[in-house]
């Protein structure tokens, strides 16, 4: 999706994306919600912009886009903070921004690269929480973390597979 | 398809909306296209009421074909006839030996020395206007009838159309070069400007990327604000010619006055005018398309 696999293949609903061309990379990008370790949110707009920004590339009619992202705001609890700046918001609420904008445009599939890094352990339970919820109504979810803690969380709520990867082998 | 319209849309009003959060530097940006497209406009302009003008002193451009002596009314029919034939003309008229001897009898420094002639000297004759400005056309005509029966001398009063025509096609190659250099500025102009709002976007570009945005979409502000930006130089361009003009004006209308004339130096026409705003708005298009191009793949998300 970011970068073409060196070797192997990457198998995505059936599509090797490997050998995708570029111009068939956003399609792709916009069937599947990040989550990204720096969260890459937008500073220089509010709350509300940053979700709505996946709906305003992909030409989501902006009162259709506005009800979404609302609903998406929702889930994560930060609906009464939609017209906030993200600077204004905690470590764990800028989180929960990034998993509202994954998950906005309805993906079957999130990923997340560490999505509770930097996180205290409180505000780190309560993404994983927002995670199994989301796993519970058929949503695939693929988590990068170092999080031991976090690994535990999940696996104590759903059913999940959990890979170890060490010095870019796998292990367990 | 509804989607891809929403995005031209929405890309449409954000650019307008762009433009109007930065009221200063979009003002310093048209004027400084505004005055480099002026220029040619400007010339182009004067090179317009140039034409007007010499067309307004001279009429329509004519032929003076004086009949023979001893033309019979048969011939000058037939000569009537053959003129009426040819292309290009706009209108002929008869001028008849007699009526020319009474116009010059009236003439005062004339009158004695006509009053003292035993007969008419005059030849009849057909003034004959041509529909278009065109010496070459002109020159032809006056060929052909100069092998006419009857036909005695034709005037052909080309000399000042071609150098009329000559200046006229200086005049437009010195506008062409003009234009051609200032919107080299004008391309300029865009691209920097485009280069640095790319520059200061660059995280959301590589964020809008990442969730799907594709080249198109991103690319696509830039294109219509270039534009935008264009058209509306061209049309600080069209304000600035006709705030000029109507200065100009002012000592055109003295000077008309002296020659008991009403001439004053008219605004370009309207088809001309829409050609240099889409002129302006098609140069502020590719200066927007090189800078998004020799830009935008340095922002490939990491």
């Amino acid at each position: 999706m970011i970068e073409r696999a060196t070797s192997g293949s990457v198998i995505v609903n059936g599509q090797n994306v490997s050998a995708m061309r570029a111009g068939a990379i956003p399609y792709l990008r916009r069937n599947i919600g990040q989550v990204f370790q720096d969260q890459k949110l937008l500073y220089d707009r509010s709350v509300f912009d940053n979700i709505t920004l996946p709906l305003a590339v992909t030409g989501v009619h902006p009162r259709d886009a506005a009800k979404r992202a609302r609903a998406a705001l929702d889930k994560v609890g930060l609906l009464a903070r939609e017209k906030a700046n993200p600077i204004a918001l905690s470590g764990g609420e800028q989180q929960r921004l990034a998993i509202a904008r994954a998950i906005v445009n309805r993906p079957a599939i999130i990923i997340a690269d560490e999505p509770t890094a930097n996180l205290d352990a409180g505000y780190a339970g309560e993404i994983i929480d927002l995670f199994v919820a989301f796993r519970q109504v058929g949503v695939t979810l693929i988590i990068a973390t170092h999080d031991e803690g976090a690994v535990a969380r999940a696996a104590a709520k759903t059913q999940t597979r959990s890979v170890r990867l060490k010095a870019g082998e796998v292990v367990a | 398809m509804t989607a891809w319209l929403r995005l031209h849309w929405m890309a449409f009003t954000a650019t307008l909306s762009k433009l109007a959060r930065t009221p200063v530097a979009t003002l310093l940006n048209v004027l400084v296209i505004g005055v480099a497209l002026a220029l040619p406009a400007g010339a182009y302009a004067l090179l317009i009421n140039l034409q007007t003008a010499a067309r307004n002193v001279s009429s329509d451009p004519e032929l003076s074909v004086f009949l023979a002596l001893d033309a019979q009314k048969a011939d000058i029919a037939e000569i009537e006839k053959r003129l009426k034939g040819q292309p290009g003309i706009s209108g002929i008229e008869f001028r008849s030996r007699d009526a020319a001897f009474e116009e010059f009898k009236k003439h005062p420094s004339m009158g004695d020395v006509i009053a003292s002639l035993d007969r008419n000297p005059l030849p009849d004759a057909y003034v004959v206007r041509m529909a278009v400005n065109d010496a070459d056309a002109l020159d032809r005509l006056a060929g052909a009838v100069r092998g006419w029966p009857k036909v005695e001398h034709v005037q052909v009063d080309s000399a000042w159309v071609r150098r009329v025509a000559a200046a006229v096609g200086i005049g437009r190659l010195s506008v062409l070069v003009l234009a051609g250099l200032l919107s080299v500025a004008l391309l300029a102009v865009t691209f920097n400007t485009i280069r640095l709002q790319i520059l200061t976007q660059r995280e959301e570009i590589e964020v809008s990327k990442l969730l799907g945005a594709t080249n198109g979409t991103i690319r696509r502000p830039y294109y219509y604000y270039g534009a935008l930006l264009g058209f509306m130089g061209g049309g600080a361009a069209a304000l600035i010619v006709y705030g000029a003009l109507t200065v100009l004006n002012t000592g055109v209308a003295e000077f008309a006055r002296l020659y008991a004339s009403d001439f004053r130096l008219g605004f370009l026409p309207s088809g001309d005018l829409a050609a240099i705003l889409a002129f302006a708005a098609a140069l502020g298009l590719a200066g927007a398309w090189l800078s998004v191009s020799r830009h935008l793949r340095e922002f490939e998300p990491r």
